[in-house]
C-alpha cells in the first residue's frame, strides 16, 4: 500500500516537475542569451552561432556604462523608483484601507472613478498633461515626474489593496481598536503588516514600471541631468546602427536592480500570515 | 500612535517642499545661450563636439538636448502647445505638419538670410535638400512662399547589390530593366539565394518603392494629378504600379517575411549575405560598416519598367533644423547653423557619421560607396517637395494593399478599388 | 484626548466621517489633478477637428464618434486585440494559476521556480521582440533556415509546418499572442501565489479532516477563496492585453495589412499619422468605455460566483 502510494506521488511529482522545468527553461533562456551577447564582440553576434561565446569581452559592460553616461542616469532612476514606490505604497494603501474599511459618502463613487481610470489609455493624453505641467511649473522637475509616475500605478495598487483587504479577517483590528488605537494605528500597526505579500506585488510591480519608463520622462524632463536610466539604453537601442553588444550589456546592467528587488520583495509574498501576522 | 503621526507628516511636508523649492528654481535666460533640440542619437557626441568647436571661436554655448527620436514628435507638439519651444528644433514630420507649425507662427522665416550676399549660403547648399524646407509660390498650404528651415545632411534611398553573391549566380552586371531582374532572381533562385531584402515593415520604405515606379510609368503629373483628386488610383498606369508588386512577388523575388521585416532586419540580412539585393537609404553605409566591414556591394537604380518617364528615387535633406520664430535668440540661432553649414564642419560631420553633408563643397572626402549615392541626388524627388501630398489615411491604405498583394492576399486590381474609395472618403470629409 | 478642551465639532460624527475621507484625500487629490483634467481635455478635445499644432480648433459635435462607429479599421483592431486578450484570459491565466498552484505546495526548488518564472516580466521589450524575431524568422541561407522554430521543424522532418511565421495572416497574430502571454505571465503568477498564500492554512486542514480529496478542497476551499484575486488577475490581464502595442510593433513593425492593428497603434496613427488629435480622442474615450463595460461584466460573474 505504502509503496503503490509513494510511486504514484513520484510519478505526480515528475509531472509536475517537468510542467515547472519547462516553463523555467523558456524563461531562462532569453535571459541566458541576453547575458552572451552582451560578452561578445557585435560582429560574434551574428556569426557565431556556439551557446557559449568563444571570446568573452567583460570590457563591454565598462564601455556600456561610460558610453551611455550610466552612473548619472542610474542614480536618477534609484531616486525616482524609491520616491514613487514609497509614495505609491503610502497613498494607495491608505486610501485602499479607507475603500475597504472605512465609511464616508462616496466611497464606492470614488473607488469604481480610480478603476475605470484605469482603462483609458495614457498615449492620448501627453498633450493636456505636458501643458498642465507647464502651468504648474513642475516641467523638468524631479518632483513633477515622481507625481506623473504616481498617478500611473495608483489605480492598479489600490485595486490590488482593496481586494486584499477586503479579504482579511477583521478581528485583529477589533482587538486592536480595544487596545485604543486611532484609524491611523490599525493602518499601520495591523492592516498593512498583513496585506504585506499584497505590498510586495506593489512594490515589484511598480518599481519595474518606473525602472523600465522613459517615455513620460522623454517628454517631462529636459535636462540630461534628470534623466533616467532609460535614457542610456536609448543611446544603443534607438540609432539606425545598433551595436548589440552594448545594447544587451546595457540592459543586463539594467535588468539587474529589478532583479534585486524581486528576490527580495518574493520573500514576503511567501511569508504571509503563516509568519509574524502582527508586528508592532 | 502620535509618533507614526509624526512621520507621516513630516514625510508629506518634506515631499511637498521639494516640490516648491524645484518648481521655483527656474532655469535663469543666459542671452549667449542658444538651446537645440534634436533627436540624432547616434549623432550627440559630434554634435556635441561641433558646439564646443563654437563656444570656443565665438563664445556662444550651443546647448544640445537629446530627446529619444520614439518620443520627439510628441514632445515638439506638445511644447508648442505650451509655447516653450527652443530656440532651433527639428520638425520630424510631413510638410502639412510644418506648414501648421509655420501658420502657428512657431517657425522664423529664413529667406533673407539665405539670400544675402547674392545667396552665398542658398549657393553652397544642395539645392534638393532647400527645396523641402522651401514653400513655392501658390502652394497649397497658403504658406508665405520662401525658406524656412535648414538642412544639415542629404540622404537618398537606392538599391544596392551584393557583388559576391551575383558573382556566385554568374551575373556579371547589376541589372537595369525588370525584365534584366527577373533573370538575376532566376538565376540566384538556382543557388538558393534570396533576392530582396528591406524593411518593409515600416511601411513607408514600401511606400516610396512603390512611388519610384510611379514615376517611372506615369511621370509626375499625372501622380500630382491622382493626389489632387482628378486621376482615380483605378486608372490602368496606378494598376501596373501595383503589378510590378504582383510579378516580383509571384517571381519569388522577394525574401521570405519582407512585409513585417523592421528596417533594423532588413540591414541584419543584408549585411550578413542573406539577400543579394536590398533596398536602403544611404545611411545604411554606416550600419553595414558596422556590422560586416568586409561586404562588398554597390549603388543601382530600381530596375526600371518603362522608358518613356524616367526612374526617380526619394531623397533630399536627410535632417532640417528650424528657428523658433519668438526667440529673442534668433539671429544667433540662425548664426549657429550658418556656421553648421560651412564646409569645414560640414566636412566634419559628415566624415564622423558617414552620412552625406547637405553643403556640396564639403564632399571631398567621403567613402566611395557613399559617393556613388551622392551621384544621385539629382534623380532624387521627395514627397515635401511636390506640390500635392496625399492624405495619411490614403497612403496607409495604399501601403497596406502593397503588402496584400505581396502575401498573395489581393489582387492588383482590388488594391487600387480599395485605395480609390478611401481616398473618396477622405476627399468627402475634407470637403465639408 | 488631553486636559485642553477641544472644539465640541470634533467629536461629532460628521467630522468622524470626514477623518474617513482624509485617507483617500492624497490619492483622489493626485488623481483630480493628473488624471480628471486631463481627461476632461481629452473628452472635450474628441468633440473637436483639431491638427494638433494650430492655436485653433473646430468643434464637431459627436461626428468624430459617429465616423468611428463606421471605421472598420478601428473594429478590426479591436477585434485583433480581442482575440489576444482571450488568448490571454484563456491561456496565460491558466498557466499562470497552475504555477501558482505547483508553487504553494511544499516541492522541491520551489525558491528557484519563483524567482525563474518572474524573468520575462523583468526583460526589456527589445529584448523580446528581437528573441522571438530571432525565433520565428523564415528566411533560408544556404539550404538552411535561419529562424529557429523552422530550422527545428525541418530538423525533425515537419517539413509541411514550416511556415513564414510573422507574414501569414493566419499565425502572425497567434504569435503575437503567444509571445504576450509569455511575457505577461509571471504578473498573474505572483499575484495568484500572493493570494494563495493569505488562504488560512486551517481552511485545508479542515477540509482534509472532513475527508475531502485535493480536487474537492481545490473547488470548495481554493477557488471560492481565490474569486477577488482572480478578478483582479483577470481585469489586469483584459487592460495588460487590449492595451498591446509595443510588443506589436517590435514583432510585425507597423503590422501586416490590418491583421495584426491593435487600438493603441490606431490611435497613435490618427495622432502622429493624420494629425487628428479630435479622432484619435475619440477613439481614446471608445475604448476606454469599451474596457469599463468589460469589467463590470467581469465583477458581475465573480458577484454570481461568490454567491453559488
Amino acid at each position: 500500500m505504502i509503496d503503490k502510494y509513494q510511486s504514484i506521488k513520484t510519478i505526480k511529482g515528475i509531472f509536475i516537475h517537468t510542467f515547472l522545468m519547462s516553463v523555467a527553461l523558456t524563461c531562462l533562456l532569453p535571459l541566458l542569451w541576453m547575458v552572451r551577447c552582451s560578452l561578445m564582440t557585435n560582429r560574434a553576434i551574428f556569426t557565431d552561432k556556439s551557446l557559449i561565446p568563444h571570446e568573452i569581452h567583460f570590457a563591454n559592460y565598462l564601455e556600456a556604462w561610460s558610453k551611455g553616461n550610466f552612473g548619472a542616469y542610474f542614480l536618477n532612476s534609484v531616486i525616482y523608483t524609491t520616491c514613487v514606490v514609497f509614495g505609491i505604497v503610502i497613498i494607495s494603501s491608505l486610501a485602499a484601507y479607507a475603500f475597504s474599511r472605512l465609511k464616508f459618502p462616496g466611497r464606492n463613487f470614488f473607488f469604481y472613478m480610480f478603476v475605470a481610470a484605469m482603462m483609458i489609455p495614457l498615449p492620448g493624453s501627453f498633450v493636456p498633461l505636458f501643458v498642465l505641467m507647464n502651468k504648474l511649473g513642475l516641467i523638468n522637475t524631479r518632483f513633477g515626474y515622481v507625481l506623473c509616475m504616481i498617478n500611473v500605478g495608483l489605480s492598479m495598487s489600490i485595486l490590488l489593496l482593496k481586494t486584499f483587504f477586503d479579504k482579511m479577517p477583521k478581528d485583529l483590528e477589533d482587538a486592536a481598536r480595544i487596545d485604543g488605537c486611532g484609524r491611523l494605528g490599525i493602518w499601520w500597526n495591523v492592516a498593512l503588516p498583513l496585506a504585506r505579500p499584497a505590498i510586495a506585488v506593489i512594490v515589484i510591480f511598480n518599481s519595474l514600471n518606473v525602472w523600465n519608463e522613459y517615455i513620460l520622462a522623454q517628454l517631462l524632463l529636459t535636462n540630461n541631468s534628470l534623466m533616467p536610466l532609460q535614457r542610456g539604453i536609448m543611446h544603443f537601442a534607438e540609432t539606425n546602427s545598433v551595436d548589440y553588444h552594448l545594447l544587451m550589456a546595457g540592459l543586463t546592467i539594467a535588468a539587474l536592480p529589478i532583479v534585486g528587488i524581486y528576490l527580495l520583495m518574493q520573500k514576503h509574498i511567501i511569508k504571509g500570515l503563516s509568519s509574524g501576522a502582527v508586528v508592532g | 500612535m502620535k509618533t507614526i503621526n509624526r512621520i507621516f507628516c513630516l514625510c508629506l511636508c518634506l515631499l511637498v517642499t521639494a516640490g516648491l523649492l524645484s518648481s521655483c528654481a527656474q532655469k535663469e535666460e543666459d542671452p549667449n545661450t542658444v538651446v537645440m533640440w534634436h533627436w540624432l542619437t547616434d549623432r550627440q557626441s559630434v554634435l556635441q563636439e561641433l558646439a564646443d568647436r563654437y563656444k570656443d571661436e565665438t563664445g556662444i554655448t550651443v546647448k544640445m538636448e537629446l530627446f529619444a527620436p520614439t518620443a520627439y514628435s510628441q514632445r515638439i507638439i506638445a511644447s508648442a502647445q505650451a509655447k516653450v519651444l527652443p530656440d532651433i528644433y527639428g520638425i520630424l514630420d510631413k510638410k502639412q505638419t510644418f506648414a501648421s507649425f509655420i501658420d502657428s507662427g512657431y517657425v522664423a522665416e529664413l529667406t533673407e538670410e539665405f539670400e544675402k550676399d547674392n545667396g552665398a549660403w542658398e549657393k553652397s547648399l544642395f539645392e534638393k535638400a532647400i527645396n523641402v524646407n522651401r514653400f513655392e509660390e501658390g502652394n497649397v498650404y497658403d504658406v508665405k512662399p520662401g525658406i524656412y528651415g535648414v538642412p544639415v545632411d542629404v540622404t537618398n534611398t537606392q538599391m544596392l547589390y551584393n557583388k559576391k553573391l551575383l558573382a556566385k549566380a554568374g551575373i556579371a552586371k547589376a541589372p537595369e530593366t525588370m525584365d534584366e531582374f527577373l533573370v538575376a532572381i532566376e538565376a540566384l533562385k538556382r543557388v538558393g539565394i534570396s533576392g530582396l531584402v528591406s524593411g518593409w515593415g515600416e511601411s513607408w520604405m514600401a511606400g516610396a518603392f512603390a512611388s519610384n515606379y510611379a514615376f517611372n510609368i506615369m511621370g509626375e503629373e499625372k501622380i500630382m494629378a491622382t493626389y489632387k483628386g482628378d486621376v482615380p488610383y483605378t486608372d490602368p498606369d496606378w494598376i501596373k504600379v501595383f503589378r510590378v508588386f504582383q510579378r516580383l512577388s509571384q517571381a519569388g523575388a522577394f525574401i521570405e517575411g519582407i512585409v513585417t521585416k523592421p528596417n533594423k532586419f532588413a540591414e541584419q540580412d543584408f549585411a550578413l549575405e542573406r539577400a543579394a539585393f536590398a533596398y536602403n537609404g544611404s545611411w545604411c553605409v554606416n550600419v553595414y560598416h558596422n556590422m560586416n566591414p568586409d561586404l562588398e556591394y554597390g549603388v543601382m537604380l530600381p530596375p526600371a519598367v518603362e522608358s518613356d518617364y524616367p526612374m526617380l528615387i526619394w531623397g533630399g535633406a536627410g535632417t532640417s533644423f528650424v528657428v523658433n520664430a519668438s526667440s529673442e535668440k534668433k539671429q544667433k540661432a540662425i548664426d549657429f547653423l550658418k556656421w553648421f553649414t560651412e564646409k569645414e564642419q560640414q566636412a566634419y560631420f559628415s566624415k564622423e557619421t558617414r552620412n552625406l553633408p547637405a553643403n556640396k563643397e564639403a564632399l571631398a572626402s567621403i567613402p566611395e560607396v557613399l559617393e556613388d549615392f551622392a551621384k544621385m541626388m539629382d534623380r532624387t524627388t521627395h514627397p515635401t517637395i511636390w506640390k500635392y501630398n496625399e492624405d495619411h489615411v490614403v497612403s496607409e491604405k495604399f501601403e497596406k494593399g502593397l503588402q496584400s498583394i505581396i502575401i498573395g492576399e489581393k489582387t492588383p486590381e482590388q488594391v487600387a478599388q480599395e485605395v480609390q474609395e478611401a481616398k473618396e472618403r477622405v476627399m468627402k470629409r475634407q470637403a465639408r | 484626548m488631553n486636559a485642553i478642551t477641544k472644539p465640541k465639532f470634533l467629536y461629532s460624527k460628521g467630522f468622524d466621517t470626514f477623518k474617513n475621507f482624509l485617507f483617500t484625500l492624497p490619492a483622489v487629490s493626485i488623481f483630480t489633478i493628473f488624471y480628471i483634467l486631463p481627461f476632461y481635455f481629452i473628452f472635450n478635445l474628441s468633440m473637436h477637428e483639431w491638427n494638433g499644432i494650430s492655436p485653433t480648433m473646430t468643434f464637431v459635435g459627436l461626428e468624430n464618434f459617429a465616423e468611428l462607429m463606421g471605421d472598420e479599421i478601428w473594429w478590426k483592431s479591436m477585434w485583433n486585440a480581442a482575440y489576444i486578450t482571450l488568448i490571454a484570459l484563456t491561456l496565460q491565466n491558466m498557466v499562470a494559476f497552475a504555477l501558482a498552484l505547483a508553487c504553494d505546495r511544499d516541492i522541491r526548488m520551489k525558491k528557484f521556480y519563483r524567482v525563474v518564472f518572474f524573468i520575462p516580466p523583468v526583460l526589456s521589450e527589445v529584448v523580446v521582440g528581437l528573441i522571438w524575431r530571432w525565433i520565428l524568422e523564415a528566411g533560408k541561407q544556404g539550404g538552411e533556415y535561419y529562424g529557429l522554430l523552422n530550422y527545428y521543424l525541418h530538423k525533425i522532418g515537419l517539413v509541411s509546418l514550416v511556415n513564414d511565421w510573422l507574414s501569414d495572416p493566419e499565425t502572425a497574430l497567434s504569435c503575437i499572442a503567444v509571445v504576450h502571454c509569455w511575457k505577461g505571465f509571471g504578473w498573474g503568477f505572483i499575484m495568484l501565489l500572493a493570494g494563495l498564500q493569505t488562504i488560512d492554512k486551517q481552511l485545508y486542514e479542515a477540509a482534509r479532516v472532513d475527508g475531502a480529496n485535493s480536487w474537492q478542497t481545490f473547488k470548495n476551499v481554493t477557488v471560492p477563496m481565490m474569486v477577488p484575486v482572480i478578478l483582479v488577475v483577470v481585469i489586469l490581464t483584459v487592460l495588460g492585453s487590449m492595451q498591446v502595442f509595443v510588443l506589436v510593433m517590435s514583432m510585425v513593425g507597423q503590422g501586416l495589412v490590418y491583421h495584426t492593428d491593435v487600438p493603441v497603434l490606431r490611435i497613435l496613427s490618427a495622432m502622429d499619422g493624420t494629425k487628428r488629435f479630435g479622432y484619435a480622442c475619440a477613439m481614446g474615450v471608445n475604448f476606454g468605455l469599451i474596457l469599463i463595460m468589460v469589467s463590470v461584466f467581469f465583477k458581475i460573474i465573480s458577484n454570481r460566483m461568490k454567491q453559488a
